[in-house]
């Protein structure tokens, strides 16, 4: 689009003078509109600034002053810092790599399209997708489902988490979540208990007396029986084996042999035992399930807002980067190549100072648009976790409509928000004067 | 102006850069390298594509969740057990009640503040374009500088002057709010557009004897059809997504759905049979616009993300 001086006016004295009254009527709805809901507000914003929440004792700067003491509003100018620093050149970086790499792929159109996609959906639509992907709950949020698959791929998953032996029962527990059974004798029993009966895998059998013979045998069940009866720490009829509990042999504090309960709760080393060894079941049997990462908590809330915001913006700085890399000259880049460059270096030293002027426009947009960031962050973070999320835009609708009732502050606010975006503005404004002159 | 200077007119469905024929054979290495890369890129490429689906994917799903079944596991497990999926969340959300109407109200909100920014801001860029009257171009001038005045500072005074006279809580205040914050960056689009008409024609015309508002109506505006379309489309998007401005300008009873979405959240969770089909009701009508009408989409979102 050219902002080049306007060709128009050439017209004769008496089309001129016709033309004034028309003129006005092509202008003038606009302009009250725009005298009315844009410019005017922006006056009265300064002016309320200055007044108490009740609007009729004049307070001076204190609004400001408050803007900045505030521990909500503080935390909302802080945040606001972070996403300035932090979303505006993720969006560009991702948004380069994307346009980058689509160039050497013959899907890239399809790839174009999917990312671009979420520009389309309000920002209401994505907080609600995003709510639901961050949810803490792996069995909700699909976010720590992933998580949590691939924790317990490289991690063995324990298999009863909270069981325990009863107190005073024989069975020591160590500091760490061992379990330890301190004997040098042939036949070991390991009662536990804190294992829900509706809790034991469908393979689980009564319990059997361990095989005893050469080497140390032993059952693992748990000490309960369904219904009431029988006696602690002992196998009586009705108690179930756990299947599947990883015992070891120690020596002192060697391992010796390892190995998992059947079925029916039993479990046999070949080793027979000295005075020293011991049966373990290690503490891993027991510890709580990985349950993932708690995304809408107060300390995670900004960066997982900030991913949602890529999410949505990303194809943006793509679809704008692989049209400036389009119109790069291609003869540097062979000529680069020809001469033994790596891609790498061709990216850094020739594409990416080449792109520097779209970049820039990319990275400016964001850096505008983030200061008013406000739905996604209204929509994704909880309630009680709402103000730590907090931001400029937020802020100034709490305050002003969302229960605070202070307009003062609110309009303090906004001047802060338009105070932001005012270089953007001149820069503006001088850019098209220099582009007439 | 920030990005409108620099947005090339790009549709996404540019072909990729063509190789160049004849390049000399690689040695073997060079090619095994090559060939490592690409299926780097390659990796990379699907990895996002994944994650850029998934979500959406993954509320599609949920809206298709029945909530009891919805409270037994996640929306993946819709996947392996297809027999979850019916459309009963959606028939209960359109057979009555507030989604409907809310869904209308977004009509009724979108289409007029579309039409009247449009109307207005060509009618006024081609004034700024092509008409002379005193002091044009330092008006125009202070339109390029409220290009990103933010909307929030509206809020405020907007709702007072708008309670005044007893629009505040309406539609038709939703809907003036609007236009007042489109029209910056709608007549700059316009009268941008407009001065790429040649001045030769504009003269012929005049020469041959028509009126000002009839060169404005059967020349300039054909013309510039293509701005106006890319202007219709981001402003209506603009608008069939806001949320903040109807959040304080509308009442119960002229909400939009996004608004009427908003106040669902509180039970976040224990309502997503109202919500996941909610949100895809509202993504439904921009995604189409997108697909339909991409290349201006593309133009529109480039040229107004200054906003």
């Amino acid at each position: 689009m050219s902002l080049r001086s306007p060709r128009s006016g050439r017209a004769s004295g008496g089309a001129l003078r016709r033309h004034r009254g028309l003129a006005l009527l092509f202008v003038l709805p606009a302009l009250l509109l725009l005298g009315a809901l844009v410019v005017y507000p922006i006056g009265y914003s300064v002016a309320r600034s200055l007044f108490d929440a009740s609007g009729h004792r004049f307070v001076g700067l204190d609004n400001y002053g408050t803007a900045f003491t505030d521990h909500a509003t503080l935390t909302a100018v802080r945040n606001n810092a972070i996403w300035v620093a932090v979303a505006p050149a993720l969006v560009t970086a991702v948004g380069l790599v994307f346009a980058v790499l689509t160039e050497k792929i013959r899907w890239a159109t399809a790839f174009k399209l999917l990312v671009f996609m979420p520009m389309a959906i309000s920002f209401l639509a994505a907080g609600i997708i995003f709510r639901t992907v961050y949810d803490a709950d792996p069995h909700r949020g699909a976010l720590n489902a992933a998580a949590v698959a691939v924790h317990d791929t490289f991690n063995d998953r324990s298999t009863y988490p909270g069981a325990h032996p009863r107190p005073g029962g024989g069975l020591d527990r160590a500091q760490g979540g061992d379990i330890t059974a301190p004997t040098s004798t042939r036949v070991v029993l390991l009662p536990l208990v804190g294992v829900q009966p509706g809790a034991l895998p469908a393979t689980a059998r009564t319990a059997q007396e361990p095989a005893g013979g050469d080497g140390v045998s032993g059952t693992v069940f748990l000490d309960f029986v369904p219904g009431g009866g029988g006696h602690p720490g002992r196998l009586d009829a009705g108690k179930k084996g756990l299947p599947g509990v990883t015992v070891q042999l120690r020596d002192g504090g060697r391992t010796v042999d390892t190995t998992t309960t059947a079925a029916d709760g039993t479990f046999r080393f070949g080793a027979a035992p000295t005075a020293t060894t011991s049966v373990v079941m290690p503490a891993a049997n027991f510890a709580a399930p990985y349950r993932g990462v708690d995304w809408l908590g107060p300390a995670f809330i900004t960066p997982a807002i900030i991913g949602a915001y890529i999410w949505i913006w990303a194809g943006f700085a793509m679809v704008i980067i692989a049209g400036g890399l389009a119109n790069l000259p291609r003869e540097t880049i062979e000529a680069a190549r020809i001469d033994g460059a790596g891609e790498w270096q061709i990216f850094r030293r020739i594409t990416v100072p080449q792109l520097a002027p779209v970049l820039g426009v990319v990275f400016i947009t964001m850096v505008i648009n983030v200061m008013k960031i406000f739905d996604l962050v209204y929509i994704i973070a909880p309630g009680p976790v709402q103000q730590d999320a907090g931001v400029l835009a937020l802020r100034l609708y709490l305050v002003s409509f969302g229960g605070g009732n202070d307009q003062g502050l609110g309009s303090a606010l906004s001047v802060l928000l338009l105070l932001l975006v005012v270089p953007v503005m001149l820069l503006n404004v001088r850019r098209f004067r220099g582009s007439r002159a | 102006m920030t990005t409108t200077q620099a947005a090339p007119s790009v549709p996404i469905t540019t072909a990729p850069a063509p190789v160049p024929a004849g390049r000399p054979a690689l040695p073997l290495t060079t090619r095994l390298a090559a060939l490592t890369r690409s299926g780097l890129v390659q990796t990379v490429l699907i990895v996002a594509a994944v994650a850029w689906l998934v979500p959406t994917v993954g509320l599609l799903v949920s809206s298709l969740r029945p909530k009891q079944v919805a409270a037994t596991g996640g929306w993946w497990t819709a996947l392996t057990e297809p027999a979850q999926l019916t459309l009963q969340n959606y028939t209960a959300l359109l057979g009555g009640g507030d989604v409907p109407e809310a869904l209308w109200n977004t009509v009724l909100i979108s289409v007029p503040a579309t039409l009247l920014t449009v109307a207005l801001a060509a009618g006024a860029g081609y004034a700024f374009a092509w008409m002379r009257f005193p002091g044009r171009d330092a008006v125009f001038l202070g339109v390029v500088g409220l290009l990103v005045v933010p909307v929030q500072v509206g809020l405020i005074p907007v709702a007072k002057l708008e309670g005044a006279v007893g629009l505040f809580g309406t539609i038709p205040g939703v809907v003036l709010f609007h236009v007042g914050y489109g029209l910056p960056f709608a007549v700059f689009l316009m009268r941008n557009h407009f001065l790429e008409i040649p001045a030769e024609l504009l003269e012929a015309a005049r020469m041959d004897g028509c009126g000002e508002w009839r060169i404005f109506r059967t020349l300039a505006l054909p013309l510039a059809a293509p701005a106006v379309a890319s202007l219709c489309i981001f402003q209506f998007l603009w608008v069939w997504n806001d949320m903040l401005v109807a959040l304080i300008f509308a009442g119960n009873d002229s909400q939009p759905l996004t608004v009427y979405l908003q106040s669902q959240m509180r039970q976040f969770g224990s309502n997503m049979d109202i919500l996941a089909p909610g949100a895809f009701l509202s993504l439904l009508v921009p995604v189409g616009v997108f697909l339909c009408f991409q290349r201006f989409f593309i133009q529109g979102a480039m040229a107004g993300s200054v906003k």
